[in-house]
């Protein structure tokens, strides 16, 4: 599958994954330090979903997001430092630190936003593929949620108005099999939440999520389809999350063969191993690429623990937009 | 001046509004051209401008608000219709959590340009789930604006004000105001948010009404006339941002506040009037405050049960004499 995919596209997926994995160890450092208010959702694990997804999306292209969504801004294309100020709740964050981890957004690369609502983001993704419809572009959504926002409402009634729409929207289902401690049989009957896409007349597709390449190419022929007018795509990526829901799980309702057999399932690891062996990059590449991200990682940090708080009297702006603006 | 009715002028709202802005489009349930709106607002609309801007949705009020949302962040300025009032529950954390929110938790980077329409109120007889009056709730949510005409002048002025603007308006309408007819004239105008417009001037006592109960307070106004009884009454026109100057002002000269509002009395419209004027200008007041609201019941659906828990002209001349 490998040769399909041109070298360079290979390259950079492999520096998103480890950029997103490599800021998201940096942020529970940070975390276990005591240096992040709130709470923390990492998305160590699933690296190979948002970029897999995100690698087929052209900058004006939007998606949406959920509260483990450090990992889809990186891959959209924002900028690791400005998202780990806002994780710090700072001013030079891209919400003014009025988001924190939960809620970051760069409209400036289509991000639009992460919702800590389960599964409200869906029908927003919606709304934006109604949009691109409407302004005759052919622009594209694609809309990350997990397993648990897949039993809410808001994803029957959006998926069901893009497929009678045909609206240019990506549904992609980021399954790692637990909604918080929720194992995903105790909620659902079918294995595969891509089965639901036939109840709407849309295709599904469930996929090795921890494949970043069986992700790219479900995600290639869904946005070539939504490009094309022809509507909406459902796709399953059967994922795992590294650490437990949020800062405080230990995630013990995980059974340890199980932990131990998705790590070695690895995307980051897996791919790198196929980079090695199709010789598409030498060791001595892959560790030049490895220290570049790392360092960068680290003048984010640096960035944002330098950076100000916002003075607390900004708390009262930006409550409403200007009629000007 | 020529006259029309509500639905009229909110009708003109939306076609000048949809003529004049390519990025205004409508959607809602049975709003197209098969129903044209539960309440015939948006009669001949989808003729003018086509299906694809005069949208009908499958009934799924969450993501009805929820498209407006993500086509509001992406350069479009959608109007939603939900049919009733009551069916905003369906759609409430889009409305409170996303629309209201968004600005401001994205640090400014972007804005909501859309507006819910929607009716409440009773007296039509439709019982518990078609006839609440849940403004406050809006109101309760920052980052929303709250209108609510009394008059089709105000109507559409105030909507086309709505669709102009870079904020999710919560824009509330009253089933029996929509045959009501006024003056509305031909020419262009727009009616900014937060001002509000004394509807009758008096001089012994203030009456704050909104939607439907300014008419039913000037109906009263009208009858304590003929026994003394000067009454001024103020409609708000927008609840959030609430003009509280006028107010004040009209307190300020009848040294007498009613509030009447048809939502429940408990946390509701007329609880927050009150508690602006008893905050900010209790020093005009020469007598207690006094409201006349819903009495924190469900709407019943007999005519008489219904009857006896909206506010009416005579609930309202009974307050006033109690402070008069």
């Amino acid at each position: 599958m490998a040769t399909s995919v041109a070298r360079e596209t290979l390259v950079e997926i492999y520096r998103k994954m480890f950029e997103i994995r490599s800021f998201e160890e940096k942020v529970f450092e940070l975390y276990a330090q005591n240096l992040v208010p709130g709470t923390i959702h990492l998305y160590a694990g699933e690296e190979a979903v948002a970029v897999g997804v995100c690698t087929n999306l052209r900058k004006d292209d939007c998606i949406t997001s959920t509260h483990r969504g450090h990992g889809h801004c990186i891959a959209k294309g924002a900028e690791p430092k400005r998202v780990m100020a806002e994780i710090l709740g700072k001013r030079t964050g891209y919400c003014k630190g009025k988001g924190g981890s939960m809620h970051i957004a760069d409209f400036s690369v289509g991000m639009l936003g992460a919702t800590a609502v389960v599964g409200a983001g869906i029908p927003i993704a919606m709304g934006a593929g109604l949009s691109i419809k409407l302004r005759g572009t052919d622009q594209v959504t694609a809309c990350f949620f997990g397993d648990g926002a897949s039993n809410q409402g808001t994803f029957h009634e959006a998926i069901n108005m893009a497929a009678i729409w045909k609206l240019p929207v990506i549904f992609v289902c980021e399954n790692n099999l637990y909604a918080m401690g929720t194992r995903q049989s105790i909620v659902m009957l079918k294995e595969n939440i891509a089965d639901r896409a036939v109840a709407y007349g849309i295709p599904g597709v469930a996929v090795d999520g921890n494949d970043v390449l069986a992700v790219y190419e479900a995600a290639h022929k869904a946005v070539e389809r939504a490009r094309k007018g022809e509507g909406p795509t459902l796709i399953e990526c059967k994922t795992y999350r590294h650490k437990g829901h949020s800062r405080i799980d230990p995630a013990k309702y995980r059974p340890k063969e199980e932990v131990e057999e998705w790590l070695r399932k690895d995307p980051i690891k897996r791919l790198r191993e196929k980079l090695l062996q199709k010789n598409v990059l030498a060791k001595a590449e892959i560790q030049r690429i490895e220290k570049e991200i790392l360092d960068e990682i680290e003048e984010a940090v640096e960035f944002a623990m330098k950076s100000s708080y916002p003075a607390p009297e900004e708390a009262l702006e930006d409550v409403y937009a200007s009629l000007e603006g | 001046m020529r006259k029309i009715t509500y639905t009229e002028a909110l009708r003109e709202a939306l076609q000048e509004e949809m003529r004049r802005d390519p990025s205004v489009f409508l959607l809602g349930e049975d709003i197209g051209r098969y129903w044209e709106g539960a309440f015939k607002v948006t009669k001949g609309l989808a003729e003018e401008f086509g299906d694809e801007r005069v949208r009908d949705t499958p009934i799924s009020e969450s993501a009805i608000i929820g498209a407006a949302v993500g086509a509001a962040i992406t350069g479009m300025r959608p109007v939603a219709e939900i049919m009733f009032g009551d069916l905003t529950a369906l759609a409430m954390d889009q409305i409170a959590n996303q629309a209201a929110k968004i600005s401001y938790m994205f640090g400014g980077q972007v804005k909501v340009p859309l507006v819910i329409r929607t009716p409440f109120g009773a007296g039509v007889n439709i019982a518990a789930h078609h006839s609440q009056s849940l403004e406050a709730w809006f109101m309760h949510v920052p980052g929303l604006h709250v209108a609510a005409p009394s008059t089709p002048y105000d109507a559409k002025g105030l909507l086309k004000t709505a669709i102009r603007g870079n904020n999710p308006v919560f824009f509330c309408e009253h089933k029996l105001l929509y045959p009501i007819e006024g003056e509305v004239p031909r020419e262009e105008y727009a009616i900014p948010l937060g001002v509000a417009d004394v509807k009758r001037e008096g001089s012994d006592v203030t009456i704050v009404a909104t939607l439907y109960m300014v008419h039913k307070a000037l109906e009263a106004a009208e009858q304590l006339e003929a026994e003394g009884i000067s009454v001024e009454v103020v409609d708000p026109r927008t609840l959030m941002p609430l003009d509280k100057k006028t107010i004040i002002d009209s307190v300020q000269k009848t040294g007498r506040l009613v509030v009447v509002s048809e939502d429940c009395k408990t946390a509701g419209v007329s609880a927050e009037i009150a508690a602006v004027v008893a905050e900010e200008a209790l020093d005009y007041l020469d007598a207690p405050i006094k409201r006349v609201a819903e009495p924190d019941t469900p709407i019943p659906f007999s005519p008489p049960l219904e009857q006896h828990v909206i506010p009416n002209e005579k609930t309202i001349i009974k307050a006033v004499k109690e402070i008069v």
